[in-house]
């Protein structure tokens, strides 16, 4: 015991030497990886970047081409047809069948990854970068924070997707004014989260012994605080992201958002809902689309969300 | 307590002020002619101009907002400039059948998500709580959209002509009676309020089924009503299975639960008596919070099972540029999820005294 303690004045140097240098990002990355239900998440995500990627070779057809009078037989909204799965040679293959247009419902679920993946990221990116600057201040510079905050519960006050519309009604229907639609009523979600991790961090010492070196308040609050305030953020952003997808969906599905021909998952179903009855397929292929790709980013959150908040381990 | 129950009060003035306003600026942005939208080709100059002048559309903003904040502190909403109704009408119509259908939901998301929660958090990691924790994953990511429209699917279509099928629209099958309570209870005279809340209370199918003993109703309404609550309700349920699971989880690892354990009390009470009623705590807020989730959903849900209902009134409104149906409509919905939310957070501090001392 006592040779140890003498060892370690020198040993300690050799010890911290050896250690990789610890990086807050580096860090977040590994204790994500350690959840499970990251890694299916992920796993998940990188396959729909791939077909995202690669949708003009994964694809069979033109997702926009109606198939009548290119090929012989094709009838809209005609089931799907696999020749592997007894289908006969005759007629042409469709893996997902024929949408009402008698286009490719495959090739078009197949772009539609691209299409949603924009809309998670770009939605989210948008609700991010304002809600933030929002919470920042609010949590930063007490002065406002009543102010600021009473704004955002009169914005929480109203049901989501009811303003998403209203707001839609106003700027006009197209994808773009949807995705904003969806992005600024998810706003005060991330400005709440910014402001509480904000008041936390801002108690610190650190943070105290900033000010005492005579850094600017906006230098401290870029510089010291908000990097170790970001890891709520991303955790919410990612969450964020599957209800942004399903919520453009929703504005889509009530033809609210993505306009045809656009190859949208929310849009096709929207557009067949009422041949449901008649060609299930047509609202199955998107919907299961949709399904996968919020369930990837829900256990991409949910992992990243146990990893790096200690009280939920378990 | 009733310190924090008055602040609690007084904050919500603000956000229900704050409703209010944004609430009218909102409808007055939409991009509409109310004249042309209402009377379509017939409108001339001419008649629009009286219809302005009637309507007050003619006054500055500030004016219009003024008188449109006296008419809503006296309880006038407003009457709908397409269908020439007053907006209390149509919510005495129609808010029922959201009540009703959000209720439905409500009550499948509890009971189910609890059911899960409970089930998985007692048989931590076995096939159970993979299979629940699977399912509430699914929950949360699958659309209201596609749920409704494949549940519809389901019931009507595979499942026709067993015991299994179910209607997938519309509220009732035609031809079933429904009495007024008015009527049935001999109060037809009734005027004024007390006549607008019996008319509502009326309306909500399954109430007036049950208080005119009315079976064969009883049995349409919820009939009608499965499938719409389950596809609205999915998304909270698996929200509570996550919440029942991980809260039950961290109470069953207190040490009061292992005195209880060590006297001898047999695990099913452990967890009946002695861990879920900790454990549900936060799971009165998750419900509280919810309703938002739910009230949204339920422009999907009314507009896929065609129930009348104030989600997809507001939609059509909307659509239509009826501005003062959507001015009402929204800002009731709104009022009644703040006065929601007040009253969770009230009745957490009630159940958790650290909430109301801190």
């Amino acid at each position: 015991m006592t040779a140890t303690l003498d060892q370690l004045p020198g040993a300690l140097p050799e010890a911290v030497a050896a250690q990789k240098p610890s990086s807050l990002w580096r860090d977040t990355l590994r204790n994500i990886l350690r959840q499970r239900s990251a890694i299916v998440g992920l796993a998940f995500l990188a396959f729909l970047v791939l077909v995202a990627l690669f949708a003009p070779v994964i694809a069979t057809h033109d997702p926009n081409l109606p198939m009548i009078g290119i090929e012989e037989g094709a009838k809209p909204r005609s089931a799907p047809c696999i020749h592997l799965l007894g289908c006969p040679e005759t007629q042409p293959e469709h893996f997902m069948g024929l949408d009402g247009n008698a286009r490719d419902v495959f090739s078009r679920v197949v772009y539609g990854a691209r299409v949603s993946l924009w809309i998670g990221f770009v939605t989210v990116g948008f609700s991010i970068a304002i809600g933030v600057v929002i919470g920042a201040i609010a949590g930063f510079f007490g002065r406002t924070d009543n102010v600021l905050m009473r704004l955002m519960d009169v914005v929480l006050a109203f049901p989501s997707l009811l303003l998403a519309i209203a707001i839609v009604t106003v700027l006009g229907q197209s994808l773009v004014n949807a995705q904003l639609a969806i992005g600024i009523v998810a706003i005060p979600i991330y400005a709440r989260v910014t402001r509480a991790s904000v008041l936390s961090v801002r108690e610190q010492e650190f943070v105290a012994a900033s000010l005492a070196l005579g850094e600017s308040r906006f230098g401290i609050l870029r510089r010291r605080i908000m990097p170790n305030a970001l890891t709520p953020i991303i955790v919410q952003g990612t969450l964020g992201i599957a209800g942004a997808i399903i919520e453009v969906a929703a504005l889509s599905f009530l033809g609210m958002g993505a306009q045809p021909p656009l190859a949208e998952w929310g849009s096709m179903i929207g557009i067949e809902r009422n041949a449901v009855f008649a060609a299930p397929h047509l609202i199955l292929f998107p919907g299961a689309a949709i399904v996968i790709t919020c369930l990837a980013f829900n256990l991409l959150g949910d992992g990243a969300r146990d990893a790096l908040d200690p009280r939920l381990n378990r | 307590m009733s310190r924090f129950i008055i602040r609690r009060m007084l904050l919500a003035i603000p956000v229900l002020f704050g409703v209010i306003t944004l609430v009218f600026i909102l409808a007055r942005v939409i991009p509409s002619d109310p004249c042309r939208a209402a009377l379509g080709e017939k409108a001339t100059d001419e008649i629009c101009n009286a219809f302005n002048a009637r309507y007050g559309l003619d006054q500055p903003l500030i004016v219009q907002y003024v008188q449109y904040l006296g008419n809503v502190l006296t309880g006038d909403l407003g009457t709908s400039i397409r269908f020439n109704r007053t907006v209390s009408d149509m919510l005495v119509e129609r808010l029922p059948v959201t009540v009703e259908l959000t209720l439905y939901a409500l009550l499948f998301a509890t009971v189910v998500g609890i059911f899960l929660g409970r089930a998985a958090a007692t048989r931590r990691n076995s096939p159970a709580d993979v299979g629940t924790m699977v399912v509430a994953n699914l929950g949360v990511s699958i659309p209201v959209f596609v749920l409704g429209l494949m549940l519809a699917y389901v019931f009507a279509v595979v499942l026709k002509d067993t015991i299994f099928a179910l209607p997938p629209s519309g509220r009732l099958t035609p031809g079933t009676e429904v009495v007024p309570l008015a009527e049935a209870w001999g109060l037809e005279d009734l005027t004024g309020l007390p006549r607008t809340i019996l008319d509502f209370m009326s309306n909500i199918l399954t109430f007036n089924a049950i208080v005119t003993l009315n079976g064969p109703l009883l049995v349409d309404t919820v009939r009608h009503m499965i499938l719409p609550a389950i596809a609205l309700g999915t998304i909270p349920m698996a929200i509570i299975a996550r919440m029942t699971r991980s809260s039950l989880l961290d109470v069953l690892g207190l040490d009061y639960i292992r005195t209880a354990r060590a006297k001898g009390v047999s695990e099913r009470r452990v967890v009946s008596a002695h861990a879920m009623r900790n454990a549900l705590l936060p799971i009165v807020t998750i419900i509280g919070l919810s309703l938002g989730g739910l009230l949204s959903g339920a422009v999907l849900t009314e507009t896929i099972f065609n129930l009348t209902g104030i989600g997809k009134s507001i939609y059509e409104a909307i659509t239509g540029r009826d501005y003062i149906v959507i001015q009402g409509l929204v800002l009731v919905v709104a009022s009644i999820y703040v006065v929601v939310n007040l009253v969770v957070d009230v009745s957490y501090a009630f159940l958790d005294p650290r909430i109301r001392l801190g």
